[in-house]
């Protein structure tokens, strides 16, 4: 995977490079948002309750165990805001939006409509990646900031109806607030940002370069999917090891 | 004044010793010609003998491995070129963009180049569906297209842009015969009114003896013979010979059982 991986940095490059014309093509960056935001919120929102769930349910037990009832609705803020809503969330995206990116854009090289766009002297990161890529750097963030109330809730409410924790929502939120500071959150919503421009790159490149025919689109698809989801992990290191102070 | 019968001058076209293989495969093996300014120039030969891909090269979209190609006497592959001429190709497969209306397609590169108002993009877009004949399927998708439609729209898409240089690419290949005259009366005048530089590639040998100022017949990416209509029909070279006339016969002679 990391054969090409100078080419994507270098789609990278020029699309920060033609940011300057993304506000002439804010229809087609507006466009792209609502497709994004409508081909995913239930699912975040289903994800994002189901995840704060289980991670109550897994530490929840134990820690009022211990007389720690408190730590619970910390651990739980401070896991979903920090790591898991940024972190499966981009996962969830670039499966469901970075493949759609990478199919369409592959279907159109296959089928000469990139090089039809060429021939108007279109440019195809002018029209096609850098919308997606806008949109994506403001949809995923957003979308993370609502996984993690979404997660917090699900926390809260496993924690409330758990017969071995009973934790009243109140107090739940309470510990939270104690625990949790702004700065926790904002952390996780810029490391979806960095998320989003890998998606977003690596799923036009892989479209970008889609090759032999209408087959090399269903490869391209799920290159760009593993590659991003792979790249998604690794940045997640790195990034978590530049913010911790 | 129209703007949009603003006259646009044909440039000269000149290739040079033009080669191109794909993966060890000789595509094209050494072209040279000029197409003057303003002529209609016509390419011929059989399927797989590198038309399309000459095609390609001859608008910037693959880069050749040896010789150039020049528009008034600038390569092709410098990057200034695409502001400084105007060119339009028309597909084989007619690549018009498949999320876009065809009237959307047709205003395409007016739009994206903010060339006109929106009033007068929906203007000009009517016109040149209208010249085509495809006034009706303004907000049809190009899914629900012939094969025929789609190279008319693809066609009306490329006089838009009110090229200096036009490459058709098998304009009459999906058409029934009295679309295919319309067609080749369309291209000269076209060719006529603008004096646009065309070079189209067809397998329609009356297209190719009705409209041609000049011939040239590829095989093999080679060019076997370039000239006239006349001259071509003359031409004693028995591959020439038989692609220009080779005619379907039906077997008279059924064996009796
Ligand atoms: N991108 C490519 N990669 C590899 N080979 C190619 C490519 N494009 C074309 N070819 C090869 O080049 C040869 C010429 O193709 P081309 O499309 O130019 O034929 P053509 O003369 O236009 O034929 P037709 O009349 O059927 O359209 C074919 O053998 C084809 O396999
Ligand atoms: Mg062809």
């Amino acid at each position: 995977m990391f054969d090409n991986i100078g080419q994507v940095v270098l789609l990278f490059w020029r699309t920060l490079a033609s940011l300057p014309v993304a506000w002439r093509q804010r229809e087609k960056v507006f466009e792209q948002f609502f497709e994004i935001g409508n081909a995913s919120l239930l699912m975040v929102c289903v994800l994002a309750f189901f995840i704060g769930g289980v991670l109550a349910l897994q530490t929840g037990p134990a820690l009022v165990a211990r007389g720690l009832p408190s730590a619970v609705g910390g651990i739980v803020g401070i896991a979903v805001a920090k790591e898991l809503a940024p972190v499966m969330m981009a996962i969830l995206i670039a499966g469901r939006i970075g493949s759609a990116m990478a199919a369409e854009i592959g279907s159109m090289r296959v089928y000469q409509e990139i090089d039809a766009l060429r021939t108007m002297n279109i440019n195809p990161i002018h029209y096609l990646v850098l919308p997606r890529v806008v949109a994506m750097a403001v949809a995923l963030p957003m979308l993370v900031v609502f996984a993690i109330l979404i997660g917090w809730f699900g926390g809260a409410t496993v924690a409330a109806v758990n017969r071995h924790m009973m934790i009243p929502y109140a107090a739940y939120f309470g510990d939270l607030r104690n625990m949790v500071e702004l700065k926790d959150v904002a952390n996780g919503v810029f490391k979806s940002f960095c998320f989003a421009l890998i998606i977003g790159t690596v799923s036009c490149h892989q479209g970008l370069t889609t090759m032999d025919g209408p087959r090399g689109i269903g490869r391209s698809v799920t290159k760009a999917v593993v590659n991003s989801i792979i790249l998604i992990v690794m940045f997640d290191y790195i990034l978590t090891r530049m913010l911790l102070h | 004044m129209n703007p949009s019968h603003q006259p646009a001058y044909g440039v000269r076209l000149e290739v040079r010793g033009l080669h191109k293989s794909f993966d060890g495969q000789e595509v094209l093996r050494g072209l040279d010609f000029v197409v003057e300014p303003g002529e209609i120039f016509v390419l011929m030969g059989p399927s797989g003998s590198g038309k399309s891909v000459l095609l390609k090269h001859l608008i910037g979209l693959e880069a050749p491995d040896a010789g150039e190609i020049l528009i008034n006497g600038d390569s092709i592959m410098t990057p200034e070129i695409a502001a400084k001429y105007r060119m339009a190709l028309v597909f084989q497969s007619g690549a018009l963009l498949n999320s876009l209306t065809v009237g959307e397609n047709v205003g395409l590169y007016l739009r994206e180049h903010r060339l006109k108002t929106p009033a007068e993009i929906a203007r000009i877009v009517a016109e040149k569906l209208a010249d085509v004949g495809l006034a009706d399927a303004i907000q049809k998708m190009p899914a629900e297209l012939s094969g025929g439609m789609k190279k008319r729209a693809a066609i009306a898409r490329a006089l838009v842009i009110e090229p200096q240089l036009i490459l058709y690419d098998e304009p009459t290949s999906e058409l029934d015969p009295l679309s295919s005259v319309v067609m080749g009366q369309e291209i000269w005048k076209l060719n006529q009114r603008t004096g646009v530089t065309s070079l189209v590639v067809t397998h329609d040998r009356d297209l190719a003896f009705g409209i041609a100022d000049r011939i040239a017949v590829i095989d093999e990416g080679r060019i076997l013979a370039i000239g006239t209509p006349e001259s071509i029909k003359q031409f004693k070279d028995p591959l020439v010979e038989k692609f220009l006339k080779a005619d379907f016969k039906r077997e008279t002679q059924i064996k009796s059982l």
